[in-house]
C-alpha cells in the first residue's frame, strides 16, 4: 500500500549523512499534518457521501453522519438517465480503450523492437512526438472527422480518440519492454517451430507483462476521468460519462444544488482511480518514472 | 521461419529478411493507422478550417487570413491567453516550492515513508474535472467546510466568497491544482534526487560543504533533467488549463478567468465558429510547441555522470 520506487537505496548506516538533523518526532508531526491536509478532501468526501440527504445542506457542516445513510446514492440511481447508465458508459469507454491501447502497443511495440523496416526510425520517432501537440487544439476536427464517420456522439468514437492520445506513452512504454527481454528466448522458440504471432502470444507477452499493466492502468485513468473531450463529442445525456454527469449534478437539476448527490458522485468516481492505484501503484510508478529516466 | 542466424547470402535467408520486414511492418501498422487518422488528419484539418469560415452546419466558405486578421484584434482571445499565462507564471513555481518540500520530506529512509508518499500523490489519480466538483462543494459559501474551518479558527466572521472575485478565484484555483498535482512533480523529484550517487554527496562533505552548499553545488545542477520534465508537464498543463476554471468559476467573475482552451471551445461549441475556433487552437499549438522545445533546451542535461 506504499509507493516503492526501485532506486530506494539499500538501508545502509553508514552511508547515511543528509543535511537533515530534525527530531523524529517533529518530522512525524509535521508530515503527518501534511498527509492530512492532502487527503483531508478526499476522506471527507466519502464520509458525507454516507450522510442522510438533509444533513448535505447544513452549516457548519459535521463531520460524521448522525447515521449512515445510502439517501444520496438513491438520489444518484435515478439522476437523469440513472447512475448504472453513466458508470456503464464510463466502464465501456474505459474497457474500450485500455483493450485497444494494450492491443495497438503490444504489436507496434514488438515491431519496434524486434523487426527491420524501412522507416522505422522516423515512424517512431513521429508518434513521440506527437504528445508535443495538445489534444485540445485538434478536438474541432476531430468532432467533423467523427460525425462524418458516424461515429459523433457514440461511446465506440470517444474511445477511439482516447486510443489515439494514449498512443505515444504506450507504444514507448512497450518497446521498452520488448527491448528487456533477451533476444535468445525468442530464437529457442522460434526453432522450436513456433509462428510469429504465437510467439508473440505465447512467449513473450508473459515477458512483457508488467509493461501490459502499466499501458493498462494508464490507459485507464485517462479515459475514465477524461472530462472535455467527452464534454465536447457527447451530446445525447444517456452517453454521457461519470466526470460529465458530475457537472450535471452539481449544476443543479432543478435549481438547488444537492450537495449528497454531488459527494456520492464524486465518491463512485474517484473510488475506482484510488483503489486501482492503491493495488498497482508499482505499475504505476514506473510508467512515471520510465519517462523521467529515460527522457 | 526456422532460424534468425541464416546466413544472409542463401537466398532462403534473403526471403527470410524480406517477410520479417514485412511482418515488422504489418505490426507497427494499426497504431500508424491510428495516428494517421485521429491525430495527423485533425492536426492538418485544424490548419485548413482555419482559412475558412466554418459554422457546425451549412457549407464552409474560404476566406484566407481572415480570421487571423480578426485574431489579431479580437481582446477576449488575448486577454484569456494572457489570464492563462498568469495562471502558469502562479502555479508553475507554487507547484515546484511544494513539491520540493513534499520530495525532501519523503527522501529519506524512514518507517512509514512510504505511506506518506502515497498521501501526498492520492489526489494526483482523482481525474481533475472530479477533484474541481469536490472543491466546488468545499468552497462553497453556505455549506463549504473551508468555511467552517475558517470561521471556527476566527479567521473570519462573514462566510468568504472564494470565488467571487477575479484575484481571488484565481488564487483559490491555483491552491486547488497544487493540492492535486504537487504530488505528481514530487515523485518525479525524488526519482531525480535518488539518482545522485551518494558518494558526490560525502565527497562534497569531505571538502567542507554544508547542507546549502550540498543543495546548491551538488543537488541541484545535478537535477537539471528532472526539473525540465517537471517543468515541461506543469507549464504546458497550466496552458492547457480547461477543467478547473470550466467547473470551478465558469470563466467568472466578468470573464475573468476564461483560459485559452476555455475561449476556444466557446468559440467552436458555443457560438459553433469551427474555422476561427481553429486559428485560435493553431495559434495555442505553436506557442505549445515552441515552450516545450525552448523548455527542454535550456534545460538539457550536458552533464555526464
Amino acid at each position: 500500500m506504499t509507493v516503492q520506487l526501485a532506486s530506494d537505496r539499500p538501508v545502509q548506516p553508514t552511508a547515511r549523512k543528509r543535511p537533515s538533523r530534525l527530531p523524529n518526532l517533529l518530522y512525524y508531526l509535521g508530515a503527518g499534518f501534511l498527509a492530512l491536509v492532502f487527503l483531508f478532501p478526499l476522506i471527507w468526501t466519502v464520509i458525507a457521501s454516507f450522510k442522510p440527504a438533509a444533513e448535505g445542506n447544513v452549516f457548519p457542516p459535521t463531520l460524521w453522519p448522525s447515521h449512515i445513510s445510502a439517501e444520496n446514492y438513491q438520489t444518484l440511481l435515478n439522476f437523469g438517465d440513472g447512475l448504472w447508465r453513466y458508470v456503464g458508459n464510463s466502464a465501456a469507454v474505459a474497457g474500450i480503450t485500455v483493450a485497444g491501447a494494450v492491443l495497438l502497443s503490444l504489436l507496434a511495440g514488438y515491431g519496434f523492437s524486434r523487426f527491420q523496416f524501412p522507416g522505422k526510425n522516423v515512424v517512431f520517432v513521429a508518434i513521440l512526438a506527437t504528445l508535443m501537440i495538445p489534444f485540445q487544439s485538434i478536438l474541432t476536427p476531430l468532432f467533423l472527422i467523427l460525425r462524418a464517420v458516424h461515429l459523433g456522439d457514440t461511446l465506440l468514437g470517444l474511445s477511439l480518440v482516447y486510443i489515439t492520445f494514449q498512443l505515444p506513452f504506450s507504444v514507448f512504454m512497450m518497446r521498452n519492454a520488448f527491448d528487456s527481454v533477451p533476444r535468445e528466448i525468442e530464437e529457442a522458440a522460434l526453432i522450436d517451430g513456433c509462428s510469429t504471432v504465437g510467439l508473440l502470444w505465447r512467449v513473450m507477452l508473459p515477458l512483457v507483462l508488467p509493461g501490459v499493466v502499466t499501458v493498462a492502468l494508464f490507459a485507464f485513468f485517462a479515459s475514465w476521468n477524461e472530462f472535455l473531450a467527452a464534454l465536447i463529442f457527447m451530446s445525447s445525456s444517456d452517453h454521457y460519462t461519470l466526470p460529465v454527469m458530475l457537472i450535471n449534478v452539481q449544476s443543479g437539476l432543478y435549481g438547488t444544488i444537492d450537495w449528497g448527490a454531488v459527494q456520492a458522485g464524486v465518491t463512485i468516481t474517484m473510488l475506482p482511480c484510488i483503489v486501482l492505484f492503491l493495488l498497482l501503484q508499482r505499475y504505476y510508478v514506473n510508467g512515471l518514472t520510465a519517462g523521467a529516466v529515460k527522457g | 521461419m526456422t532460424d534468425l542466424t541464416l546466413s544472409s547470402g542463401s537466398r532462403r535467408g534473403l526471403l527470410f529478411r524480406h517477410r520479417r520486414s514485412l511482418a515488422g511492418a504489418l505490426f507497427v501498422l494499426p497504431c500508424v493507422l491510428f495516428v494517421v487518422v485521429f491525430f495527423l488528419t485533425p492536426l492538418i484539418m485544424t490548419a485548413w478550417m482555419s482559412l475558412h469560415n466554418w459554422p457546425l452546419l451549412g457549407a464552409h466558405r474560404f476566406t484566407g487570413l481572415a480570421n487571423y486578421r480578426e485574431l489579431a484584434q479580437d481582446r477576449a482571445f488575448w486577454s484569456a491567453l494572457g489570464f492563462t499565462f498568469r495562471y502558469a507564471l502562479l502555479t508553475t513555481p507554487l507547484i515546484f516550492l511544494v513539491a520540493f518540500a513534499l520530495a525532501a520530506i519523503v527522501e529519506r529512509r524512514v518507517v512509514g515513508v512510504g505511506l506518506l508518499r502515497t498521501a501526498y500523490f492520492l489526489p494526483v489519480v482523482v481525474g481533475l474535472g472530479t477533484a474541481s466538483v469536490l472543491w466546488v462543494w468545499m468552497l462553497n459559501a453556505q455549506v463549504g467546510v473551508l468555511n467552517a474551518i475558517a470561521q471556527a479558527l476566527h479567521l473570519t466572521a462573514e462566510p468568504i466568497a472564494y470565488l467571487d472575485s477575479p484575484g481571488s478565484a484565481l488564487l483559490t484555483t491555483s491552491l486547488m491544482i497544487v493540492w492535486k498535482t504537487a504530488g505528481l512533480s514530487m515523485l518525479l523529484l525524488l526519482v531525480g534526487l535518488q539518482a545522485i550517487p551518494t558518494y558526490l554527496y560525502e565527497a562534497a562533505t569531505i571538502d567542507g560543504a554544508g547542507p546549502w552548499a550540498r543543495l546548491f553545488r551538488v543537488t541541484l545542477p545535478l537535477m537539471r533533467r528532472t526539473f525540465a520534465l517537471a517543468l515541461v508537464l506543469s507549464v504546458t498543463g497550466s496552458l492547457l488549463a480547461f477543467d478547473q476554471f470550466y467547473i470551478l468559476t465558469h470563466g467568472g467573475p466578468q470573464s475573468s478567468t476564461v483560459t485559452a482552451v476555455f475561449w476556444i471551445y466557446n468559440t467552436s461549441f458555443g457560438s459553433f465558429r469551427l474555422g476561427y475556433g481553429s486559428a485560435m487552437s493553431l495559434v495555442l499549438l505553436v506557442i505549445l510547441v515552441l515552450i516545450s522545445v525552448a523548455q527542454l533546451y535550456l534545460l538539457r542535461d550536458d552533464t555526464e555522470l
